[in-house]
């Protein structure tokens, strides 16, 4: 049964996280280009960054609930369908998912909360810096999470004490190298899905009204120009974070490394494939052809041309010797007791798992760059594919996430925590993903997987569903106050108590005026925003 | 003190936290179709939460991970013991987080209320299933030696831990009902009042009857004491709402749930999750606790992060301290509004 258990709980797992993980990047991404907009539009007052505020902004919310929401899940399944894990690492793994809570989840959802409602009820700049802080808090949980993935990665910090890793240092685990690699490459990743994203609606906004007059013309043009640079910058960070990872996943894990190539036999130098024809789980590599490009595996592993990287094969006999080719002879673990270890993780899915992370990324970050190009100087391109493709490529750094992700934790298999390979100090600290699941029954599993996966599904099309009618609506649709207030709601649209805030709270609040009576008494103006 | 008697409590307050904060949130969801004679008035309520509600769940994340941390054989074997009435309260919260972000989001009746009934039932599954975890954890649940449950799914249904779920449930009716008292104006605000004044005695039974069970089966001497407060906290909230003192009656229905919690974690300790098939067997502070090293970073932590916490979530209330009435609700604001 136990069986059963793991492959459902991993399938959970894997559907959940890649989910929450759809969310989470344009929630960070997004947050601090909206708080960046705004910052613009408190320094200079122009109408223009207060309208990306605004429209980005909503966006940015409808998004920011699912991940929300789906992020709670994640948490909780530690402990429903990962018990056993829970309970040997909880020392470790614990506390910077507390912390994560602590120092950012609170932060996260009450400056939102501040920043949704508070538009006339704050001052401008502490209404501003409640975005700072939400957005930031994103950043931050990403940072907790991360390293406690990257704890999971190799493990440090923790020596093993009556059969269970115990912490020892709680700053080489917030430090730990691989975490601070992952940090700067999954954030990079973060902000090219907010520049997709941008620069893909932003170029479609400004197609759809190429010929007309268009007062918020110059909205779309500058997000498009601040979507495209980000994408760029974010590039940059990610080559160079990912080049960066390579060589400490060569270190660290030297079997993930010879999955990504799905590298059977060991090589010096070892060449990098761009693409296969064939199975590349075929154990004698025979059935493969590829396309190779020399030695650039040893540049990707070590920094240097010539440099061996070991194979599978030879990979799996050295597991062997250091972590035993059977598993314990436990009746926990059912049918898999006494049976042998397969060290050799899903290579069809690593070997174009890694490809596709690269390939859609850098086809991500060429499309802005197009984008950019394409409207330099005023031009909108008129032909169809304009919009085709820049609505399109917004998917391709979703891809090249999710790609990259199912690879790293795919390429840990079969461990969940992956022994660290110069142990000293943290001997014994790694655990095989078949040991770590919960001792529940199969219909628990098998109802939690498909209920939650029905959910996801339904919200996941409400959400594209109003995404897409906000994007058709643009600016009206997250102003309409702007129309009415021009109509004549009159005076310096501040009557609102707060005196600083002139922009769009105050203009909100005008256009309700007429509607809801009373003008007279400020205590019954009709709020700037609510539910 | 011991580290391991500080986490317990420390975790015991993040429960009593969450109860406190999303409570009253679970029952403004709870009454929608109660106190919300029209959409405008269940603008209104939902509008009391609004600014709030999301950091109020973050509470159980909390609660949550400090267990993790803390105490991972406690998180480990109660979060997989629990499992249905845990995953129940997911689904549940999914559907009400979304819920309050979509509603208003397309002008149309129908989407309103489609989203109107998630609010009801995301609102109202969860205080059920967390009563069931609660009381699952202060009264026990068949763990073998290893900490694992025996026996089937559905061991964290009994007619005790039902108690416990009614008496959540019950609460957080109350509690949401004495909040849009004191956060409304007008109409709602009489009818939320006289609601929260009749429903009093039936919606905090089950309270009373939990913790005078799990009093008398695990109870020490001094847990009397958050007993009797709890006792007479509960007669004065329905004396102050009855005379029409919202803010009292909510500060004592605080002052309720406290001792509340209190006798239940009271009566646990030095338990955290008793076996009920064999004492031996039972996670206690001492069996279940993460190393010294970890707790004392993990106080570090707590000390400077729970009274920051503390300060910003009261400034938001602050910021949103006036009452809403029906005048304060704009017209729908949605990207239907206008089509380009």
């Amino acid at each position: 049964m136990i069986v059963e258990v793991l492959e459902l709980a991993r399938w959970q797992f894997g559907i959940t996280t890649v989910y929450h993980f759809l969310m989470v990047p344009l929630t960070i991404g997004l947050s601090v280009l909206v708080a960046g907009m705004q910052t613009a539009w408190v320094r200079t007052g122009n109408e223009r960054y207060l309208k990306m505020t605004k429209f980005w902004g909503k966006l940015l919310l409808v998004n920011f609930a699912m991940g929300v929401v789906t992020g709670i899940v994640q948490e909780f399944q530690f402990g429903m369908n990962w018990s056993e894990y829970s309970r040997f690492v909880g020392d470790v793994f614990g506390a910077p998912l507390a912390m994560e809570g602590l120092v950012a989840f609170f932060v996260e959802s009450v400056f939102l909360g501040l920043w949704i409602f508070g538009w006339d009820r704050l001052p401008k700049r502490v209404h501003l810096a409640c975005a700072w802080a939400f957005s930031l808090a994103t950043v931050a949980s990403a940072y907790f999470i991360l390293a406690a993935n990257s704890w999971m990665q190799h493990p440090v910090g923790a020596e093993f004490v009556d059969g269970k890793p115990t912490m020892n240092s709680i700053w080489a685990v917030l430090t730990n190298n691989t975490a601070l690699a992952a940090i700067p490459h999954t954030v990079a990743g973060c902000f090219a899905v907010a520049a997709a994203f941008v620069v893909g609606i932003a170029a479609w906004r400004l197609w759809r009204r190429r010929g007309e007059d268009d007062e918020h013309r110059a909205v779309w043009r500058s997000s498009v120009k601040l979507g495209a640079w980000t994408g760029v910058v974010a590039f940059a960070v990610l080559v160079v974070s990912g080049d960066f990872q390579g060589k400490l996943m060569f270190q660290q894990q030297p079997m993930k490394m010879a999955a990504a190539e799905a590298l059977c036999e060991t090589e010096q130098p070892a060449s990098f494939s761009i693409i296969a024809v064939g199975d590349v789980s075929d154990a004698d590599c025979e059935s493969v052809k590829t396309f190779n490009v020399p030695a650039l595996l040893s540049f990707l592993a070590e920094g240097d041309f010539s440099s061996e990287v070991k194979g599978v094969q030879e990979l799996v006999g050295e597991y062997q010797d250091k972590y035993g080719s059977h598993y314990p002879d436990d009746p926990a673990l059912g049918e898999l007791a006494g049976k042998p270890v397969d060290y050799v993780p899903n290579l069809p899915v690593t070997y174009w798992g890694f490809r596709i992370m690269i390939g859609f990324g850098a086809l991500s970050a060429l499309v802005g760059v197009a984008t950019l190009w394409l409207t330099r100087g005023g031009r909108i391109p008129g032909g169809r594919w304009f919009p085709w493709m820049a609505l399109g490529s917004i998917a391709l750094p979703y891809i090249a996430n999710s790609a990259g992700w199912i690879f790293t934790e795919m390429g840990r298999q079969p461990f969940v925590v992956v022994p660290n390979p110069d142990p000293s100090g943290v001997d014994g600290v790694w655990m095989y993903t078949a040991m770590a699941v919960s001792r529940v029954s199969q219909g628990e599993v098998w109802l939690s997987l498909l209920s939650l996966t029905l959910l996801y599904a339904v919200l996941g099309v409400v959400e594209v569903f109003l995404m897409a009618k906000y994007v058709r609506g643009g600016i009206e649709s997250v102003m309409p106050a702007k129309a009415a207030a021009r109509l004549g709601a009159g005076g310096d649209g501040d009557q609102d108590g707060s005196g600083d805030d002139s922009g769009g709270g105050g203009s909100n609040g005008g256009s309700s005026r007429g509607q809801a009576g009373a003008p007279d008494d400020p205590d019954d103006e009709p709020l700037s925003f609510a539910y | 003190m011991e580290l391991e008697v500080v986490w317990f409590v420390v975790i015991a307050f993040l429960w009593l936290g969450y109860l406190f904060l999303e409570g009253f949130d679970f029952g403004v969801g709870m009454l929608l179709p109660v106190l919300g004679r029209n959409d405008t008035e269940r603008r209104v309520m939902i509008n009391t939460i609004g600014p709030v509600w999301d950091g109020n769940e973050v509470w159980i994340i909390v609660a949550g991970g400090a267990t993790f941390a803390a105490f991972p054989a406690w998180y480990a074997g109660l979060f997989s013991a629990a499992y249905l009435p845990l995953l129940f309260v997911l689904l549940a919260l999914i559907g009400r987080g979304v819920a309050f972000e979509y509603r208003g989001k397309v002008d149309s009746q129908r989407w309103r209320r489609a989203w109107d009934k998630v609010i009801v039932i995301g609102s109202t599954v969860p205080p059920i299933g967390i009563g069931f975890v609660i009381a699952s954890t202060v009264l026990g649940l068949p763990l073998d030696a290893d900490g694992n449950r025996v026996g089937s799914a559905f061991a964290a249904f009994r007619w005790d831990t039902l108690l416990g779920a009614l008496a959540v449930t019950g609460f957080s009716l109350l509690h949401g009902a004495v909040f849009i008292a004191l956060k409304t104006d007008g109409d709602i605000r009489r009818r939320a009042r006289r609601l929260a004044t009749a429903i009093l005695p039936v919606a905090i039974l089950p309270v009373a009857a939990f913790a005078v069970l799990v009093q008398v089966r695990h109870g020490s001497e001094w847990t009397y004491v958050p007993l009797a407060v709890t006792v007479g906290a509960v007669l004065v909230a329905w004396w102050r709402i009855a005379a029409g003192r919202e803010g009292q009656a909510f500060a004592a229905l605080g002052v309720a749930i406290t001792g509340t919690v209190v006798t239940l974690f009271g009566a646990l300790f030095p338990d955290v999750l008793p076996s009920t098939l064999d004492a031996a067997h039972s996670l206690t502070v001492d069996n279940a606790a993460s190393g010294d090293y970890t707790l004392t970073v993990m106080t570090w932590v707590a000390a400077f992060g729970t009274p920051a916490v503390l300060v910003y979530q009261g400034w938001t209330y602050w910021v949103f301290r006036k009452r809403i009435k029906t005048s304060h609700i704009p017209a729908p604001h949605t990207a239907q509004q206008v089509s380009s």
